[in-house]
């Protein structure tokens, strides 16, 4: 009994914790692009513009729910829930602290590719159902890019495997209490970094919904709350790929004096930041570019990492 | 891959700089004398009407949002009987203000002119005149011009001779 409750709490905490930090990164990211290029953001809705959030949320609820005529409209609804349910899933096997998890997965690096796998079919499923040129072609990057940077994606998180010599998160997090993992894999860091940005359709890698050429690419035809779904899930991808950065390479919830949940949040809040600073910086870059660059510059680094790892581990022990 | 990193850092300097905002209500811009704002007529320096309403605002107007209509007072003055400017209509463009022979109508810097009614962006002639001569204090049309009102006859504007009587060179 006890326990159940425990856990409830945590899978309800977590649900809210995730949902409600992606909800205020529409306010933190708003904020930090007009820091960088000379302006204020959103400062005029409660304390430093925090309750533009509430508004937002106020405006998109009160918007007409929409489905084109010409759209599939059963695929057309389920989409944004079949793109937002695997990210919350993944949330469900990361240790955020000793003892604060959902699901203690022994294999959990292989759940959370996995999930990243099945995103892939809310962005096709989006674009297909919508039956607009500009989706569909949004949806054809979008799956060609998450399937060619999934690959080394997961090649790159195979050297912290074997340095750990597990999948569990959790062991995985308590390996690095000497040393963390970005010493010792910082090419795995960069490739997982690159793959994760790619991974969640973040500028530089938006080309799926490039708005310069694509109108807004597989969500072109959405609005109100189905809208809404899509840009949670981009800024819970984020949150995402910001946890896993610290728990793989940066010691999860590992450092002195704070209690292990604020390290880890301080430390997901810095590649937060991070991430938007990316957006800050670079343009897009073309599309062949992308492809090419994943292919021919990632996947071999991510190999090279793999057997220079793989041979130091092999040697060393 | 340096010049990534590179390019990044620079951006993040961004953060120091001063901001390009301006705080609008709390902090204003300067706006110009000549600023194309708000449009008013003006009154000469003796507090008459400036416009004889020559109908030449509404003319040059491309919006056409400029409507009046000529009358004349008992000592031959013209003036508008109505004078309505729909203000949202106007663009702005100020060639009205170019075209006024009479530097009545000018335009003002103020833009802060928001209703919430539609309606309320006409303004009737009451609305638009102000007490003043605005931009230019001493000019007054008909001291200078030729044209004879009662009280003025012709020539007797300032550095105006007294017409020529024809007849007077007769032999």
């Amino acid at each position: 009994m006890y326990s159940a409750v425990i856990s409830l709490i945590t899978i309800f905490g977590v649900i809210i914790a995730a949902l409600s930090v992606s909800a205020g990164l529409i306010w933190l990211e708003r904020r930090l692009l007009a820091l960088w290029q000379d302006r204020y953001g959103p400062n005029r809705v409660g304390p430093f513009g925090l309750l533009q959030v509430l508004a937002d949320m106020i405006k998109i609820l009160s918007k007409e729910d929409w489905v084109p005529p010409f759209a599939d409209a059963a695929v057309f609804v389920v989409a944004p829930a079949a793109i937002i349910v695997p990210v919350l899933l993944t949330f469900a096997i990361i240790t955020y602290a000793p003892g604060i998890a959902v699901a203690d997965l022994n294999i959990g690096l292989l759940f959370f590719l996995a999930m990243s796998s099945l995103a892939v079919y809310g962005v096709v499923l989006a674009g297909w159902a919508s039956d607009s040129k500009y989706s569909l072609l949004g949806s054809m990057r979008a799956a060609a890019q998450m399937l060619s940077y999934e690959v080394f994606m997961s090649l790159s998180l195979m050297g912290v495997v074997m340095l750990a010599g597990s999948f569990d998160l959790k062991n995985i997090v308590e390996a690095q209490k000497g040393l963390w993992y970005v010493v010792p894999q910082f090419s795995g860091m960069l490739i997982f970094l690159t793959a994760g940005i790619a991974e969640t359709r973040r500028l530089p890698f938006d080309l799926p919904e490039a708005e310069g050429e694509l109108v807004a690419g597989f969500h072109a035809e959405y609005s109100g709350m189905k809208f809404a779904l899509f840009f949670v899930e981009e800024y819970l991808g984020i949150t995402l790929i910001s946890v896993l950065i610290c728990v793989l390479f940066f010691g999860g919830w590992q450092g002195p004096l704070l209690p292990p949940l604020a390290w880890l949040a301080i430390k997901t809040l810095f590649f937060i930041c991070f991430f938007i600073l990316l957006r800050a910086t670079f343009p897009r870059p073309r599309y062949d570019q992308l492809m090419s660059f994943g292919w021919k510059v990632m996947l071999p680094l991510a190999l090279l990492n793999l057997v220079v790892t793989g041979g130091i581990v092999l040697a060393t022990r | 891959m340096i010049s990534l990193f590179k390019s990044m850092w620079q951006v993040f300097l961004h953060a120091f700089r001063k901001r390009a905002t301006i705080q609008y209500p709390e902090h204003k811009d300067y706006l110009p004398p000549r600023w194309r704002g708000r449009i008013i007529l003006s009154r000469d320096p003796d507090g008459r009407e400036r416009c004889v309403a020559c109908y030449l605002c509404a003319a040059a107007c491309p919006v056409d949002c400029i409507s009046l209509q000529a009358t004349e007072d008992r000592q031959g003055r013209r003036y508008p009987s109505f004078f309505r400017i729909n203000f949202s209509r106007c663009i702005f463009c100020g060639y009205c203000e170019e075209a006024c022979p009479t530097d009545a109508i000018q335009l003002t810097p103020d833009f802060e002119m928001c209703e919430y009614d539609r309606q309320n962006l006409v303004y009737e002639k009451e609305d638009l005149l102000i007490s003043g001569p605005g931009k230019y204090h001493d000019y007054n049309f008909y001291r200078v011009a030729g044209v004879a009102i009662g009280g003025k006859d012709k020539g007797g504007a300032q550095e105006e001779e007294r017409p020529t009587d024809p007849l007077e060179l007769a032999p």
